[in-house]
């Protein structure tokens, strides 16, 4: 057994998952059963698998939004539980992005975007610095003062990826971020997301159905039935 | 700003059901002020009929209520002659019917009571005052419901008085009331050697507790108390403050189940929105902030608007001839205080729930909720 804080070679990890068991419905629903996983700092990592299978548990057990019925999940070497600071996990470490871009429509882009540091009291002037930064590397600088309902899907998922890396975190889970999205959004956005996180170093961890986009990422972890069958290496 | 807007985001999205529940707090707001000022108006108003140019008040000792209060006539004689008393002034109250009319206030006075000697004659000579026995002077408003003039009969009971002077007073009570020669007031009411209160003015107000002492040793039966001791003490006053302070309270309730029920489906609409918040780092205490202030501002709008409204209602309450007199249109700022923070604390308890629930969301299962 691997310790969380342990290096493999010159590679820290940050994501490591060991012997999750979850399911719903008092346990008539099984969705992990018996996952280990582990991702290194600064790759990126795509989990295939068709729907129900566990992808997006995995990613919640990662967020520290729920919890495993059986095993441990560590993040950057800290076992998530109940008992975490789950609050310095979503602020600090950890940005999540939704297949549904999941923004409040009645807000503008940047106000959505700087929810985030509002929740961790980063000041005002730090805060815009950065949106500033988020929107011209996606290529959102004039759409900030606009309202979400007059935004493009593509630029809608754009907008929640700027909103998930706002704080800096060094992890980024993602689920299906593509997957609301047509074609050709869809390979903007995708191509974004990794020149993102190459840019900031930041490790990604995806669910998608997209092999083709899934082939672009470090690694490609297929499951099935919730358990890892295979590490394929893209 | 961000976290303000998003407090005022849910009000704007769904306005008409924010505008009901603010209009639930404005006339919480609004009848809770007009009660509980109409009813402290009256109650001022009653004090001043006792403490008119007196500042002291005889009575009878645990009566509940003052016109049954028997206050021997020798004791008046014997509290005038003391000499630290400027003038000690019997005064004996009662109701009486008349067609039309079923509450008349009755004063018997002596004819040196700041009543009769100070107040503004409209009609008739103050010194014809206790002439005859069955002269009576009628206030301005009881000469307007009574029909009556100077020189005319009115019947009021089972006897038939006549005018002999109008007077215009400020006091809604005195101004719709009858002044009678004590003695006349006596022998209708079949209270003949007695009086209700005495009002007392000393030579110097320091003597107070002097004199209270000499009432006490004197007339053991007798209590004098101070006008403003007799004001908060006098069991009908408090009676009363309660009654107005629980018909307004029940107003809130009201308003404050408006909000709660207002914030319950704002909450339960927007739920994905607080799983959302959650996922980006806000903590419980943040999510309960942004539903407390949501019902704040309802809160706030509702007293501000229900401030305003209850103000213009007793105004207009005011230029009712018959309620001349009896209302205050003075707000007293505590009183302004208190009701604002009521409807503020309304809001808040009426957001409690809604807002653990909120704390209480498990963003995971919020963002399967569609």
């Amino acid at each position: 057994m691997k310790s969380a804080a342990e290096s493999n070679g010159n590679r820290r990890i940050v994501l490591h998952a060991e012997n999750l068991w979850k399911s719903y419905d008092e346990g008539t629903v099984a969705v992990l059963n018996g996952v280990d996983i582990e991702c290194f700092a600064g790759r990126s990592v795509a989990l295939c698998g068709p729907s129900g299978c566990g992808k997006s548990t995995l990613l919640h057990l990662f967020a520290g939004l729920d919890f495993p019925d059986r095993g441990k999940v560590w993040v950057n070497g800290a076992e998530i539980g109940p008992r975490s600071n789950l609050l310095q996990l979503l602020r600090h470490e950890v940005g999540f992005v939704f297949q549904l871009h999941n923004l409040i429509p009645d807000l503008t882009l940047a106000e959505n975007c700087l929810i985030p540091t509002v929740a961790a009291g980063i000041d005002r002037r730090t805060a815009k610095a950065r949106l500033l930064e988020l929107a011209e590397r996606t290529g959102l600088t004039r759409r900030l003062d606009h309202r979400i309902q007059k935004l493009s899907g593509g630029e809608r998922q754009r907008t929640a990826l700027c909103r998930a890396l706002m704080n800096r975190p060094k992890i980024l889970l993602a689920d299906e971020p593509t997957g609301s999205l047509d074609e050709q959004s869809s390979s903007m956005v995708f191509d974004l997301l990794l020149d993102l996180v190459a840019a900031e170093g930041v490790t990604l961890l995806m669910a998608t159905h997209d092999r083709s986009l899934a082939t672009r990422c470090d690694r490609l972890v297929e499951m099935h039935d919730g358990k890892i069958h295979e590490y394929a290496h893209a | 700003m961000i976290f303000l807007k998003l407090i005022m985001t849910n009000l704007r999205r769904h306005r008409v059901r924010s505008l009901i529940s603010v209009a639930g707090i404005t006339f919480s707001v609004a009848a809770m002020l007009t009660v509980v000022t109409i009813l402290q108006g009256a109650i001022g108003m009653f004090s001043r009929i006792l403490s008119n140019d007196s500042e002291i008040i005889v009575f009878e000792r645990d009566v509940s209520d003052l016109f049954f209060s028997n206050v021997p006539a020798d004791a008046a004689a014997q509290i005038s002659s003391w000499p630290l008393v400027a003038h000690a002034n019997p005064v004996l109250f009662g109701i009486v019917s008349s067609e039309g009319h079923p509450i008349i206030t009755c004063f018997g006075v002596t004819s040196t009571d700041a009543r009769i000697q100070k107040a503004e004659w409209l009609q008739g000579d103050r010194n014809s005052f206790a002439q005859r026995s069955d002269g009576v002077v009628l206030g301005a408003r009881a000469a307007e419901f009574l029909s009556a003039s100077l020189n005319s009969q009115v019947q009021i009971g089972h006897a038939t008085f006549h005018v002999i002077g109008i007077l215009k007073t400020a006091n809604g009570f005195e101004d719709g009331g009858v002044f009678m020669p004590l003695g006349s007031a006596q022998a209708f009411f079949h209270k003949e050697g007695t009086s209700s209160v005495i009002t007392v003015k000393l030579r110097n107000k320091d003597d107070a507790a002097t004199f209270k002492e000499m009432v006490r040793t004197k007339f053991p039966n007798l209590i004098a108390l101070e006008d403003t001791e007799f004001t908060r003490s006098y069991s009908q006053f408090r009676i009363l403050t309660a009654t107005a302070w629980a018909v307004g309270g029940c107003g809130l309730l009201l308003g404050g189940l408006g909000v709660a029920n207002t914030m319950i489906m704002s909450v339960f609409t927007r739920i994905r929105e607080i799983a959302i918040l959650r996922v980006n780092g806000f903590s419980h205490t943040q999510i309960g902030g942004v539903i407390f202030g949501e019902s704040a501002v309802v809160s706030v709008l509702g007293a501000i608007a229900g401030l305003l409204f209850g103000t213009c209602f007793l105004y207009a309450l005011k230029l009712i001839p018959a309620l001349d007199g009896y209302v205050d249109t003075n707000l007293h700022p505590l009183l302004v205080l208190t009701v604002l923070l009521l409807a503020l604390l309304t809001g808040v308890a009426g957001a409690l729930y809604p807002a653990v629930y909120a704390m209480r969301v498990r963003a995971v299962e919020a963002l399967r909720f569609e």
